[in-house]
This record gives structure tokens, C-alpha cells and sequence, in this order.
């Protein structure tokens, strides 16, 4: 039994891979469960409207600093009313916002207190101050009425599937081809390299836009998931973070020589994305220092896209960013991916 | 004529082939052989423009005239033959007609007509390293690199591997195949023995044959005290330099005795 031992132990440490999710991965589960898994959001962003707004604001002010969710006032103006509010969370500007004396329609000059429904646990803590008010108070949540959880996790789940065909099954499918000594094959072929690489990808990118339509169909049928805003918008930043997600399917499957390796990169660059996107844990909810590694992850801006398109009909004015974000991942990503891989099948240098 | 002319090829640092000549005329069959690692497969991969050369020229055909057999068969194994065939056939800009008749009769004589709808992981290894010939071989090529196309492979199927690459030849291809069976070797042309990066002897087989220095000789029993004995078989035969005496009868070597005496001769050079 020693020899076997032995053996294995000197298996494993040529390994770098399994060493490295041996390690590696232990210590990434507990930093981000740690930081990261964290339901509770315990700072609203609050936008006061309307006449009294100074009014709301000095209230606001005046409220108890231990109570469990504190609220950030970015915007208090007399000027504005319901639609200027309504606009702002539409933008996911703000969570909270409300409308005191002439912009609320509420009777009896009460306020009204406007939740965006899309955030889920900014507008549930966001209920819990609401109920503390009781009377004083009208209360509206806006985009998701009843507070679903399939309605925020569905466009959530899109990226999702895309990011699991993008990057295990491209991967697989590109590693299989070297495994069976075929990529050498078809490198002495007389076909381009761009025309290998761009063959071989074009099929996932396909079938991954097949499958987000089927998703995003069966979602809004299944889950009665409203889709509000465009649907080119949606289609355009879906396209573009696909890109990414095949970048990276690419990238990796550079650095594999096995399928069994290829599953297990791609599983490892999965499983910060599923917890760290905001898909499951909010963003605004985790530890600031492994919130910035949420906004290095496509999965995190496709998030923000899916949700705020389907959910909020939020337009190109808010929804640049997410699509300036994912495009540059996917530039970056993908051009890295084809340039290596081009390299594998590419000619020589100065051998003919 | 196609070939290489003074290659030397480094990889990672070491040095694969050093200053390797080789020449690979038409209708002819020139087998490459030589041991693991003595620079075969890095040969035929100068020759494909897949290892930069560090000195030296390569001659080959544009690739499109190519036909290349990689060592693993180079035979999709999720396509069945029919497939591999039609898509290694539009892949060189042949058109549907010409893949079928072409595929029709390279099938035929490889005998892969009753499995044209197996899948390629399943075939037998034999079928597949002879399906990659035919894959090779599809497009009519000028100069058709093969890359140990009969190692794993049974007898039988070997014998028709072999028919089938001596057509090929017979029909005007330039045909360079390396391998580790030297009774193979000894029906081509032409034969390289490459040993650690060089080439350790050229020519027509029994030209080869001829450059062996010193005796080889052959005894019954092991002649005791000798490191340049080899066994074949029941007797064992004996490399002796010259100028010394041989044990046993000396006998005029067949390839394998001529490499492995080539070598010993080299070791003895340099030691």
C-alpha cells in the first residue's frame, strides 16, 4: 500500500491543475461564502422628489443610525417629480425613491414610497422599512409587484447557459479535436487558420443563440417573466458577452490537452461567476473587497443587462455601460483565444 | 525532387534533427526509419511546415498538394467514414462528384466499402490507419508523408496497407512513410535510418546493406564478454569491428542486423 502511496502522491504533485483545485479552490470557497454569501442588504440608495422633499429628507436624516438597513439619500429634489423618480430607478440609479407632497398621488398628501422590484433583497429590506411605516406611507414596488424570485433569477439564469455552452461545450469541442490528433490535421489542410477557428466556433455560437431565445421564450411563458425593453438591445449585449464566454471556451481549451482538463478549468472559472455575478448573492450585499472581482466577470454585466432590459425596460441611456464592459471583455478574450489558437494550427515560421 | 537538404531543427532548446538530407523522388516509396526519438516524426513535420527549420531548406509541393497521414490516423472518430471522406475531400476543394468516385474506388481497394457508416472510434485499428490512408491519399497528391501507417497494425491489414501505398507510388506520388518495421522498409526504394537526429545511413536498401563496417556474424550460443550482441530469433548475432575477430560465421547482414551494426559502429566512433 506504501508504493501506492507513493505513486500517487508523486502523480499528483505533476498534476499543477488538480494541486492547484486542491488548494486553490478550498481557499476560494471560503474567501467568497465568507465575503460574498451575504442575502441582506443593509444600504437602500433613496431618491426624495417632490415639494417636502426637504421635508422627507430632514426625517430621514433624523432616523435611528443602528436600525439594520440605513439609507443613502444621492439625490433629494423639490423639482422633480414622479417621472424623473420612476426614470431613476428605471436606470437602477437608486432603489428607493419618494415622491413627497405634489408628486405623490397618494391621498391625502402622504408620501409614496417607490421600490424597484428588480433588485430582490434591496427592495425586500426595502419592504421591511415600508411595513415599519405603516399608514404614514403609500408603498408601490415597481417591475417585480410581488417580489418573484424566478423573476430576477431567470435573465440571470440566460447568461448562465450561455456562459455553459460558451465555455465547457466550446472547450470540449475543441479539445477533443486535439486529443484525437485531428487540430494537426487540420492544420496542414489547405484551409486558413481563421477559417478553422472561425468553422469551428460558429456552430456553439449558433447553438448558444438558439438556446438563449428557447430560454428567454420558455422563461417569460413558464415564470410569467415580463420582457419590457428592447429586443434588440437584449439580442445585441447577448451576441457580445457570447463572445466572451466563447473567448474564454477558446482560451482554455489552449491550455488543455484533455477533455478531463478542459472541464476542469472551465468548472473553475464557472463557479466564481455563479457566485459572484450578483445572480445569487447581491452585489451591493458583499464585502468590497471581492465586489471588484464580480465586476471583472462578463456573467456579472450580462446580469445587469438581462435584468434591467427585461425586467425595468431599461433603454440604451443606462444600459451603455454593461455593453461597453462586455464588449471589451469580449474583444480582449476573444482576440487572446483565436491569436493562441491560430498559433496551434498556424504554419511555422520559416519552414518553407 | 521533393525533400530536405541539410536540416537541422531544434525543439525546446534540444537539438531534433541536425543537418538531415533527404531526397524523395516521384513514383517511388522512401522509408524513413529509426527508433523512437530519432527524429522521424520531427522530419516529417519540417517537411509539412509544422517545426520551423534552423538551418536548412525543405522542398515540398504547395499544401494543397500535400497528403499528410499523422501518426494517430488523423480520422475523426464522432464522423463515420462516409463523412471523414466528404469532408476531408471539400476541405481540399474537391468537387461532390469527385469525392465520390474518387472515395468509391480508394474504399474499394482498402476495403472499407462495408463499413461506410461506422463511426471512425469504431473501427478496428487496422481499418482506421487505412482509412487515414485513403483520407491521405483522397485528393491525389503529390507528395503523400506517412507517419508509421502500419505500427499497431495486424498482419494482414499491413500487407494491404502496403499495397495500397505501393499504388499510390506506382501512380506517380512521391511517397515518404517512416517506420519501425525494417522487413517494410526493405521493400522501398529508398531507405533513411535516422538515429538521434542524424542520418546513419542512406540509400537503396541493399546499398545500405553494404556499408556496414567490421563483421556481423552469427552463433548459436551468446559469445560471452561481448556488448555488441544482439538476439534474433534462436541465435545471436555479433557486430565485431574491423581488424578484430568475429565469433562464430560471419554472414552478410539483412537491415535490421545493417542498423543495428551502423549503430553500434557510430557508438564506437564516438565513445
Amino acid at each position: 500500500m506504501r508504493a501506492m502511496i507513493v505513486k500517487e502522491f508523486r502523480e499528483l504533485r505533476r498534476d499543477h491543475r488538480t494541486v492547484a483545485m486542491l488548494v486553490a479552490l478550498p481557499l476560494l470557497m471560503l474567501v467568497i461564502f465568507g465575503y460574498a454569501a451575504n442575502f441582506t442588504v443593509d444600504e437602500l440608495k433613496v431618491a426624495v422628489v417632490g415639494d417636502q422633499a426637504d421635508q422627507v429628507q430632514q426625517l430621514v436624516a433624523e432616523a435611528p443610525q443602528d436600525a439594520p438597513t440605513t439609507l443613502d439619500l444621492t439625490d433629494v429634489d423639490a423639482e422633480a417629480g414622479s417621472g424623473q423618480a420612476r426614470d431613476m430607478l428605471r436606470d437602477d440609479e437608486v432603489d428607493v425613491a419618494i415622491l413627497s407632497g405634489d408628486a405623490s398621488d397618494a391621498a391625502g398628501g402622504r408620501p409614496t414610497v417607490l421600490v424597484d422590484g428588480s433588485n430582490l433583497f434591496a427592495a425586500q429590506s426595502a419592504s421591511v422599512l415600508v411595513a415599519q411605516l405603516g399608514d404614514r406611507v403609500d408603498s408601490e414596488i415597481l417591475y417585480n409587484p410581488d417580489l418573484e424570485t424566478s423573476w430576477v433569477m431567470v435573465p440571470a439564469i440566460i447568461g448562465l447557459i450561455l456562459t455553459f455552452i460558451g465555455t465547457i461545450i466550446t472547450s470540449i469541442g475543441l479539445v477533443r479535436e486535439r486529443e484525437a490528433g485531428t487540430l494537426e490535421q487540420l492544420a496542414v489542410m489547405p484551409l486558413s487558420p481563421t477559417s478553422v477557428v472561425l468553422g469551428k466556433i460558429s456552430p456553439y455560437f449558433l447553438l448558444a443563440c438558439f438556446d438563449m431565445v428557447l430560454v428567454t421564450l420558455l422563461g417569460v411563458w413558464l415564470f410569467g417573466v415580463p420582457f419590457r425593453g428592447s429586443a434588440l438591445l437584449f439580442g445585441i449585449g447577448a451576441a457580445i458577452f457570447l463572445f466572451a464566454v466563447l473567448g474564454i471556451g477558446v482560451l482554455i481549451s489552449t491550455v488543455s490537452q484533455t477533455t478531463g482538463q478542459a472541464v476542469q478549468v472551465a468548472l473553475m472559472t464557472m463557479l466564481p461567476q455563479i457566485l459572484l455575478s450578483g445572480m445569487i448573492f447581491p452585489l451591493d450585499a458583499m464585502a468590497a473587497g471581492v465586489r471588484w472581482i464580480g465586476y471583472l466577470l462578463p456573467l456579472t454585466w450580462f446580469v445587469k443587462l438581462s435584468q434591467g432590459v427585461m425586467l425595468r425596460g431599461a433603454g440604451w441611456e443606462s444600459m451603455w455601460l454593461p455593453v461597453v464592459v462586455l464588449t471589451a471583455m469580449a474583444v480582449l478574450v476573444f482576440g487572446v483565444a483565436v491569436v493562441r489558437l491560430r498559433r496551434d494550427i498556424a504554419p511555422a515560421r520559416g519552414a518553407r | 525532387m521533393y525533400g530536405a537538404r541539410d536540416l537541422t531543427v531544434e525543439l525546446g532548446g534540444a537539438t531534433a534533427l541536425s543537418d538531415v538530407s533527404v531526397a524523395v523522388p516521384s513514383g517511388e516509396v522512401t522509408a524513413v526509419v529509426g527508433g523512437d526519438g530519432a527524429g522521424k516524426t520531427t522530419l516529417l513535420r519540417a517537411l509539412l511546415g509544422r517545426v520551423a527549420a534552423v538551418r536548412g531548406t525543405v522542398d515540398v509541393p504547395p499544401a494543397p498538394r500535400i497528403g499528410h497521414e499523422p501518426f494517430t490516423s488523423g480520422v475523426w472518430p464522432t464522423l463515420t467514414v462516409r463523412e471523414n471522406v466528404e469532408f476531408v475531400g471539400s476541405a481540399y476543394g474537391m468537387s461532390a462528384a469527385g469525392i465520390r468516385t474518387r472515395a468509391a474506388d480508394l474504399l474499394a481497394t482498402a476495403g472499407l466499402d462495408d463499413v461506410r457508416d461506422r463511426l471512425g472510434r469504431d473501427l478496428s485499428g487496422g481499418m482506421r490507419q487505412k482509412l487515414g490512408f485513403c483520407l491521405a491519399m483522397l485528393h491525389t497528391p503529390d507528395l503523400l508523408l506517412l507517419d508509421e501507417p502500419s505500427t499497431g497494425v495486424d498482419p494482414v491489414s499491413r500487407v494491404e496497407l502496403w499495397r495500397l501505398i505501393t499504388q499510390a507510388a506506382r501512380s506517380g506520388a512521391a511517397v515518404l512513410m517512416t517506420t519501425t518495421y525494417l522487413d517494410e522498409a526493405e521493400r522501398a526504394a529508398t531507405v533513411v535510418a535516422l538515429q538521434d537526429g542524424q542520418v546513419l545511413a542512406t540509400g537503396r536498401p541493399t546499398d545500405v546493406v553494404g556499408t556496414v563496417p567490421g563483421t556481423v556474424s552469427v552463433g548459436d550460443d551468446p559469445p560471452g564478454g561481448h556488448d555488441r550482441t544482439w538476439r534474433r530469433g534462436r541465435s545471436f548475432h555479433t557486430w565485431t569491428p574491423d581488424g578484430a575477430t568475429a565469433p562464430g560465421r560471419p554472414v552478410t547482414p539483412d537491415l535490421e542486423d545493417t542498423l543495428i551494426a551502423l549503430t553500434l559502429a557510430r557508438q564506437e566512433e564516438t565513445r
